[in-house]
């Protein structure tokens, strides 16, 4: 279970890397979706993965499941979920902002004044 | 009462910025009115915390009475107590600024404002690294809306950057978090500190890749060498009240590598210790001679300035990386005189971008601003206490930062690119001064003038300058006391743990 839950990690991680180094708006936000993904598949198995354990406390057992990877993953996915929602907003108003979604227009770091 | 005053800097802003997220239809004096005294308040309740910091005692606030290790814990010591402290005396510094009329460019200005400074002082007061995370995402979000804030296109551009940066930044954070819980088994500082030394080899391997990971998050924060390129579009293309508030967050990069390579990965920390520091050092030098060039290649006075908060990042990393308590001491007057100083000039920028027309904050020749005098003045001053030149504070910090360098082969990086780095910086800031300046068109003036509030907030911040310089002694034995404080682990330690969990040697 552990080659296969690893693989699954390191498969999405990789996809959202690769498409976070895309050139366009759309594909950089899926691409952090899924590697927000990947974290979180990451998070909930560092207390080792375990099956069929008790989360908090059950009489006639010694047999737990790490309670605290859940609560962080489930911190982590409410922050992830409102930032992907942020990102999605922001590529929609860059889209009608600049008139094209492309991430890297080449140009230097000075802001330039707005021709109004 | 005394001891809910920790939280206090976490509690006000996040009521204050509810509300006014909530009462956004009321009148924009009331709001301002609100802005100011909450922040004002602040300023009084950091400058509470460094008093009661000052006995030199650790001290925690446990949420929910849950005990550490269990618990989430807020610590207050000196350095959380000046940290915070600085943020609010800059906060205030552009709340005066925006209240003249910045914050009504877009809508919701003051109650991010409060989110955002409820972010940076829970980053500086928490104990626990998950919670570090959580108070990073607070940070991070209100900024994001403060960058766009107004709008435009070079903002907006440049904001998708700094946002797709900093949520893959955020990954990264989490994955190191993962791997030191997994490792150790809890998340809270302390906890941790004393549970790293007594990892075996292989578990020792996995701890070295989350402590590296770190570095590599608090590296993006703070705009450590190969991860700056972000800064000076995001910071140069920021509202100035922003981008003068931002000065704080490149610092919260700096305070997390202080905070976790000194108490988590610190001398005591077995074949763990002190792995950061090299790392700083190298790239905190890499940085000081990037942004030197960067400084004299700027075109524009923002994107001068946010040169010149790298070089401040440079110096302050190199401090990092030399792994003293003098260096320490030394790092920490200078923080203070960097943040100060760098956030007036953004406002200054602003000002004097606002007079003159079309040209804005570039360096060109164009008609000549309305207020040379006090214009002329405050960014003599500023330039003066930036690049170091003395009697002004820039001078002492750097002064102090060369001096804790003690190899010879330190004292011959540091000196050499440090004091290039000043002469550079005279040169290009000369130039900057003399072309905006004197190289003007006197026949057309706009009579636009800055007003009493803009007029306030810069001479508040670059005032901090000779301030300091003139309060240097007490400042120096403040900054002293914190360094002595963060090197001795064991006693934050004993501070925070109870006796029997606190490892083998407690």
């Amino acid at each position: 279970m552990e080659a296969l839950y690893a693989t699954m990690t390191g498969a999405l991680a990789a996809s959202g890397l690769y498409l976070t180094l895309r050139g366009r708006t759309f594909p950089v936000v899926v691409g952090l979706t899924l590697l927000s993904y990947a974290v979180n598949l990451f998070l909930f198995s560092t207390g080792g993965l375990t099956t069929d354990g008790a989360a908090v406390i059950k009489e006639h057992t010694d047999h737990y499941a790490d309670p605290l990877p859940q609560a962080l993953v489930l911190t982590a996915i409410v922050i992830g979920f409102a930032m992907t929602a942020f990102s999605v907003i922001l590529a929609i108003r860059v889209r009608g902002e600049l008139g094209n979604d492309v991430v890297n227009v080449t140009r230097g770091d000075e802001p330039r004044e707005d021709k109004s | 009462m005394m001891q809910h005053l920790i939280i206090l800097p976490i509690v006000l802003p996040l009521f204050t910025g509810l509300f006014m997220l909530l009462s956004r239809n009321g009148a924009t004096r009331s709001r301002r009115i609100l802005a100011l005294a909450s922040t004002s308040l602040l300023v009084v309740a950091g400058a509470l915390q460094v008093i009661q910091s000052g006995d030199d005692v650790v001290r925690y606030y446990a949420l929910g009475d849950w005990q550490p290790p269990f618990g989430i814990i807020l610590v207050l010591d000196r350095l959380s107590a000046m940290m915070v402290l600085l943020t609010a005396i800059l906060a205030l510094g552009s709340v005066i600024y925006a209240c003249a009329g910045d914050d009504e460019q877009g809508s919701n200005f003051h109650g991010l404002f409060q989110l955002q400074l409820m972010g940076v002082n829970g980053a500086f007061l928490t104990g626990d690294l998950f919670n570090l995370f959580v108070f990073f995402e607070v940070l991070l979000i209100a900024s994001y809306a403060l960058l766009i804030h107004g709008g435009g296109k070079s903002r907006i551009h440049s904001s998708f950057h700094y946002v797709a940066l900093n949520l893959a930044g955020s990954a990264l954070f989490l994955i190191a978090v993962g791997v030191l819980y997994g490792v150790t088994g809890t998340l809270n500082m302390t906890d941790m500190a004393t549970r790293i030394p007594e990892l075996d080899a292989s578990q020792a391997g996995l701890a070295k890749v989350g402590a590296m990971l770190l570095l590599v998050v608090f590296g993006l924060k703070a705009a450590m060498m190969p991860l700056y390129f972000w800064l000076p579009r995001a910071y140069a293309a920021a509202p100035a009240p922003v981008a003068a508030l931002f000065v704080i967050m490149s610092k919260v990069g700096i305070y997390g590598i202080l905070r976790i390579y000194t108490l988590i990965f610190g001398a005591q920390a077995g074949v763990l210790a002190d792995i950061a520091q090299p790392w700083a050092w190298w790239l905190g030098l890499a940085t000081l001679a990037l942004g030197s060039v960067g400084v004299i290649a700027a075109r524009d006075l923002r994107t001068q300035v946010a040169y010149l908060i790298l070089v401040s990042i440079g110096t302050l990393l190199a401090g990092i990386g030399m792994n003293s308590q003098q260096a320490t001491s030394a790092l920490l007057y200078y923080m203070i005189h960097t943040t100060l100083v760098t956030g007036g000039l953004f406002l200054l920028a602003d000002a004097i971008a606002r007079q003159r027309g079309k040209a804005g904050a570039r360096i060109v020749r164009s008609r000549s601003v309305t207020q040379t005098a006090p214009l002329g003045i405050l960014f003599f001053v500023g330039a003066m206490a930036v690049v170091g030149m003395p009697p002004l504070s820039g001078a002492i910090g750097k002064t102090l930062v060369m001096q804790a360098a003690s190899l010879p082969s330190d004292k011959a990086w540091l000196w050499s690119i440090l004091l290039a780095n000043g002469l550079v910086s005279v040169i290009a800031l000369s130039r900057a001064g003399s072309t905006v300046f004197w190289r003007a068109n006197h026949k057309e003036e706009t009579h636009e003038t800055m007003g009493a509030m803009r007029g306030i907030a810069l001479v508040f911040l670059i005032g901090a300058s000779p301030l300091i310089s003139l309060l240097a002694g007490p400042v120096t034995e403040f900054t002293e006391a914190t360094a002595t404080q963060l090197s001795d682990q064991q006693r934050y330690i004993r501070a925070i743990l109870p006796a029997d969990t606190a490892g083998g040697d407690a």
